[in-house]
Parts: C-alpha cells; sequence; structure tokens
C-alpha cells in the first residue's frame, strides 16, 4: 500500500474551548473507529472531514483525491461522502422514498438496482411511503444511513448512529451495521464514545482526548497497547478476526482459526469459511502453567506474556501473544496481584491461555 | 344603475385585489431573499436592516405616506423614473401606489419568511450539502418547502395589509378613479359624502372577503401539514 492509498488527515483550530490539533492516517478501507470521551472534538473532526466545518488550518487527502490544502477548501456537496448525523435529520416534507432518493445524481437502471439494494439491506421497504415523523428513532436512523449511501459515496462518515437511540434501537441497527460493513467497499469512519461499538465494529481505531490524537492505529494493536488506557478499562478486550475451520452440529461448537492457535466457541450452524470477528474479555481469561485437559473451559491456548500493568484494586493486566513463540495475536488477561505473586509470572514466560468465553460477531472483509 | 354599480362599486374592487396581488407577488418574490439573508447572514449590521423593514409597522401611515410623496413626486427619484416614459410623477399613479404598498406591506411578509428559515435551524441544510445539493438546490428542494407555512403566513398578511391599508393610499394615491381609488378610499368616500348604501355593500363584502380568505388558508394548512404525518 503507498501513501496515497491512505486518507490523511491534519486539521488545527479553535473553537470556543477546544483546542483542535489532530494528524492521523487511517487505511481507505474498512471502518476507522474516532473514539474519545464527549467534548474531546471527534465529531469536529468528522465535520472537518466531511467539510461542514472548516478548520483554520488543514488539509485532508483521501487517496488521491484533496479535499482541503492551503488555500483550498473543496465545498461539501463537491465531496463524495455520505453522512450520518447522530440524529436521523430526515427531510420531514418529504416521504421515506423521497428522502432516500434525495441525494440520487442520476435514476438509471443501474441506480435503481442499488436502489433496491440499499433498500432491503437496511430493511426499510416496507417504511417507503410513510412521512419521517411517523417512523421509530430506529427505522428514521436506518433510512438516514441508506439516503447516504445511495447519494454513491466514497467515504462514509458516521456521526454516533446510534447514541441517540434506546438500548432496543440499538441492538435493532447493529445488525444492519454489521451487514453494511461486510458489504461495503469504501471506508467508514465511524464516531463513538462506546467502546462496545469499536471492539465490534472497527478495524483502525484513531484515539482522541482534549483536541488531540492520543493514539492511531489497527484495533487489536490498541486494544492491547499497554501503554494506553483501552487495557486497564473494567470492560477491557481484544477483538480478533477468525474464521470457521470446522462445525461440530452434535454440539453446535465451532472451530475458528486465528492468528496464533485456534479457538473453539459455541455457534448457530456456521460454513467452513464463515469470518466472524471474536471477542474476548480480559477477565473471561485465565492463566495456568500447564495444559489442563479435565477443565469445564473449552479453550487452552499457548501464549507467551509480553507486558504486564498493575490496577485497581489489587489486578494486574497481562497482555500477551498467542503462540509459546509469541508472534500470534494479541490476548489480555485480567487476574489478581496474588495469582501473578503466587504462580510466579513474569515477562517472556510460557503458559496457558484458559478462555472461559467468546463473544460471536459478524466480521468485516479483510 | 348598471353602469352606476359597475364604476362605483367594482372598478375599486378590482383595483385594490390587482394592487394586493401585485404587492404580495412582489414581495414574495423579493421578500424571501431578503428573509434569507435575514435569517443566515452573520453580518453584525443585519438587524439595522431588519430594523428598516419594520419600521411601517411602527411610525403612522401618514409619516410614510409623506416621505413616499416626496420620493415618488417630480423631485423625487420617482420624478426622474416616470419622465423615463415621459410622465411627470409617480404620484397619484397606480404604479406609485404598488411602490407604497411594497415598503408598507413587506415587515408583514419578510417577517414571517424570515422566521420560518430560522426555524428551520442549519441541519437540513447541512445534510443536503451532503446529500451533494448545491446551495441553490438546498434553497428550492429543503429550505423553500420546509418554510412554506411562513410563505402562506406571509403571503396572507401581505395580501391583507396591501388590501386593508388607507392612510399611504391616501397620501399618496388620492382618490383618482380607475387609478388610485382603492376600496378602502372608496369607502372613506361613500361615508363623506353619506351614500351609506355603496358604503354599506363595499364594506360589508370587505368583511366576508377577508373571512374567507383566511378561513381557507387555514384549512388549506391544516390539510396540507396533516398529510405530512
Amino acid at each position: 500500500m503507498t501513501a496515497s492509498e491512505n486518507i490523511r488527515i491534519f486539521f488545527r483550530d479553535s473553537l470556543g474551548l477546544l483546542s483542535l490539533d489532530v494528524a492521523f492516517e487511517a487505511p481507505m478501507k474498512g471502518i476507522t473507529a474516532l473514539f474519545g470521551p464527549s467534548g474531546s472534538g471527534k465529531t469536529t473532526v468528522l465535520r472537518c472531514i466531511a467539510g461542514l466545518h472548516r478548520a483554520r488550518w488543514g488539509r485532508c487527502e483521501i487517496g488521491s483525491d484533496i479535499w482541503q490544502a492551503e488555500g483550498y477548501f473543496r465545498p461539501v456537496y463537491e465531496r463524495r461522502i455520505g453522512y450520518v448525523f447522530q440524529e436521523a435529520s430526515l427531510f420531514a416534507h418529504l416521504s421515506v422514498k423521497n428522502n432516500l432518493l434525495f441525494g440520487m445524481q442520476d435514476k438509471n437502471e443501474d441506480r435503481m438496482q442499488s436502489f433496491s439494494e440499499v433498500v432491503r439491506l437496511l430493511g426499510v421497504e416496507y417504511l417507503l411511503n410513510r412521512m419521517p415523523i411517523k417512523l421509530s428513532g430506529g427505522e428514521r436512523q436506518r433510512v438516514a444511513i441508506g439516503r447516504a449511501l445511495l447519494s454513491g459515496p466514497g467515504l462514509l462518515l458516521m456521526d454516533e448512529p446510534l447514541s441517540a437511540l434506546d438500548t432496543a434501537s440499538k441492538e435493532e441497527i447493529m445488525p444492519y451495521l454489521e451487514r453494511l460493513q461486510a458489504s461495503l467497499d469504501i471506508p467508514i469512519f465511524y464516531v463513538s464514545h462506546d467502546m462496545n461499538e469499536v471492539d465490534r465494529l472497527a478495524d483502525h481505531l484513531v484515539l482522541i482526548e482534549n483536541g488531540h490524537v492520543l493514539a492511531s492505529g489497527s484495533l487489536a494493536k490498541l486494544q492491547s497497547d499497554p501503554s494506553l488506557m483501552l487495557a486497564s478499562r473494567p470492560h477491557a478486550a481484544v477483538s480478533l478476526n477468525a474464521e470457521v475451520v470446522s462445525y461440530d452440529s452434535d454440539f453446535k461448537i465451532a472451530r475458528f482459526a486465528i492468528n496464533g492457535g485456534f479457538l473453539n466457541a459455541p455457534s448457530q450452524k456456521l460454513e467452513i469459511g464463515d469470518r466472524r470477528r471474536l471477542k474476548i474479555y480480559a477477565g473471561d481469561v485465565s492463566l495456568s502453567r500447564a495444559a489442563a485437559s479435565s477443565s469445564t473451559i473449552d479453550n487452552h491456548i499457548p501464549v507467551r506474556i509480553t507486558d504486564f500493568r498493575e490496577t485497581e484494586p489489587a489486578q494486574i493486566i497481562v497482555f500477551m501473544a498467542l503462540g509459546h513463540e509469541g508472534s500470534g495475536e494479541r490476548l489480555l488477561a485480567r487476574i489478581t496481584k496474588k495469582s501473578w505473586a503466587t504462580l510466579g509470572l513474569d515477562v517472556g514466560q510460557r503458559l496457558y491461555a484458559q478462555i472461559k468465553a467468546v463473544e460471536l460477531f459478524r466480521r468485516s472483509d479483510q | 344603475m348598471n353602469q352606476t354599480i359597475d364604476t362605483e362599486l367594482w372598478r375599486p374592487i378590482e383595483l385594490s385585489i390587482a394592487l394586493a396581488f401585485i404587492t404580495t407577488a412582489l414581495l414574495l418574490i423579493l421578500g424571501a431573499p431578503l428573509a434569507w439573508w435575514l435569517a443566515r447572514s452573520k453580518v453584525w449590521w443585519k438587524e439595522a436592516v431588519a430594523t428598516l423593514v419594520a419600521m411601517p409597522l411602527v411610525l403612522p401611515p401618514t409619516v410614510l405616506g409623506f416621505y413616499l410623496l416626496i420620493a415618488l413626486g417630480p423631485n423625487g427619484p420617482g420624478g426622474y423614473i416616470a419622465s423615463l416614459w415621459g410622465g411627470r410623477t409617480l404620484a397619484f399613479s397606480f404604479p406609485g401606489l404598488v411602490i407604497g404598498s411594497l415598503l408598507y406591506s413587506m415587515p408583514f411578509v419578510v417577517q414571517p419568511i424570515r422566521n420560518a428559515f430560522e426555524a428551520i435551524g442549519d441541519r437540513p441544510l447541512e445534510v443536503a450539502a451532503t446529500l451533494r445539493a448545491t446551495p441553490w438546490q438546498s434553497f428550492w428542494r429543503v429550505a423553500a418547502p420546509l418554510a412554506r407555512p411562513g410563505f402562506m403566513t406571509g403571503a396572507i398578511l401581505g395580501f391583507a395589509h396591501t388590501l386593508g391599508e388607507f392612510g399611504v393610499v391616501l397620501m399618496i394615491g388620492g382618490n383618482i378613479p380607475d387609478q388610485t381609488r382603492v376600496l378602502s378610499i372608496a369607502i372613506f368616500d361613500y361615508v363623506e359624502t353619506s351614500q351609506w348604501a355603496l358604503a354599506h355593500m363595499l364594506a360589508a363584502g370587505m368583511v366576508i372577503f377577508a373571512f374567507i380568505v383566511i378561513f381557507s388558508m387555514m384549512i388549506i394548512e391544516k390539510n396540507v401539514s396533516g398529510s405530512r404525518e
């Protein structure tokens, strides 16, 4: 991959209390999450990328396409984006169908084909003739996503599309987002302050705090970076991309290949070759010196300790790499300081990680 | 008698309605961009412009009429414009009445449209821009339709106030049949000359007309906004 195939962002501006100074790169594929606390400036970054806000100093390159540079600013309506706002913001005077058609430049056969596809993908067929005011929050957001997609974007920008929704509506939309991620081949920027969404959806992560980029890199790398707070948060976890290698239909257990080992997890029927995202919480991982064979825990994987951090109260976050050579994916375990001392653990040691639970999600294509 | 009714009743009515229609149409065309600018511009002096637009609300019609009379007269800009087609003055003429009505009725049209534009907020226009709509398209496809209630209100108020204006018309138009003798002037004239029957007919007609216009607009508005739900 050459540099010009990346998205390269630099914005500097001062807005009220926030002084914004961000610079990062992101790949031209998959979901890049902009994560940070409220008021950290992540929405502003997204608005700058869209051109809804013009940063006083900035440079915005989408591959070889330059949207902002010194003395140059491409207006919003000439940028090939799709933007999903926090509130659906449907046009109140237009039906769902006309909302969806709003951004479609020409309505030839090809485009109408993609219209039916998007409508099906987001499950909004039955809403087409309704007015926005008659829709539930989740339905509105789905229409808003469809509307953005149908404008034929080269980059999809989503500003906390789930945060205005209740838990039920969030769960209603999540599967659509995951399907979207799998079926779209354009890059997506996804602003969120909910790490659960990020763990589930993102491929790449940009951590933003106080108007600055704290770290930027692949999700897996940042999740297991000892210098970041992500690994010490209460529900710290790693997301692993996995492929099904076998399926035991008697016990409904799928066996997944990941970089550095195999994992078993209960699942509905999966085909060999199916891709899933696995999420493993640090709290669901325990460590042992031997590969225990008689245990209710299904997964014992050889690992090598790469680092550790103390955290409150009297706990240790252990950073590991899969495989005794330590060349595979990263894994986290949360154990007590007492276990750490009793077992005499230290960096470089080879152990077995016992993984009690694995969450399964759909996975984007790499 | 038929002849009398025609000239005494119908001509003032026709003139009034023509004046109100032309004024309202011009105000919608000129007032919409002005209202848009007042709603969206960030320049500090826009409220000064808004104040100028609103002045007729406060000024006695005679004051407005007095200045208009000077402006439209032979020595004012109106006289210069009239000279272009060989006239002497715009005062005491139908075009003069239109100009006066434009100024007098402007706040009634501009204010509701400005409020409607402001009520839309930035968001729908931002959405339109992210969907590749140019500012011009955003205005026509999003702002104008969303501000429709404001346009309706502005049109009704502008029409009604033009129809009902008396003071300014009297000052700059006088009472010339077929030229400036509009309804309100005719009623005043009939009362002055004790022609009560004619005054009654015109006055009652105005009451009924005003009721029908406002009532039907309300019904239309209710139906239109009802279909949105």
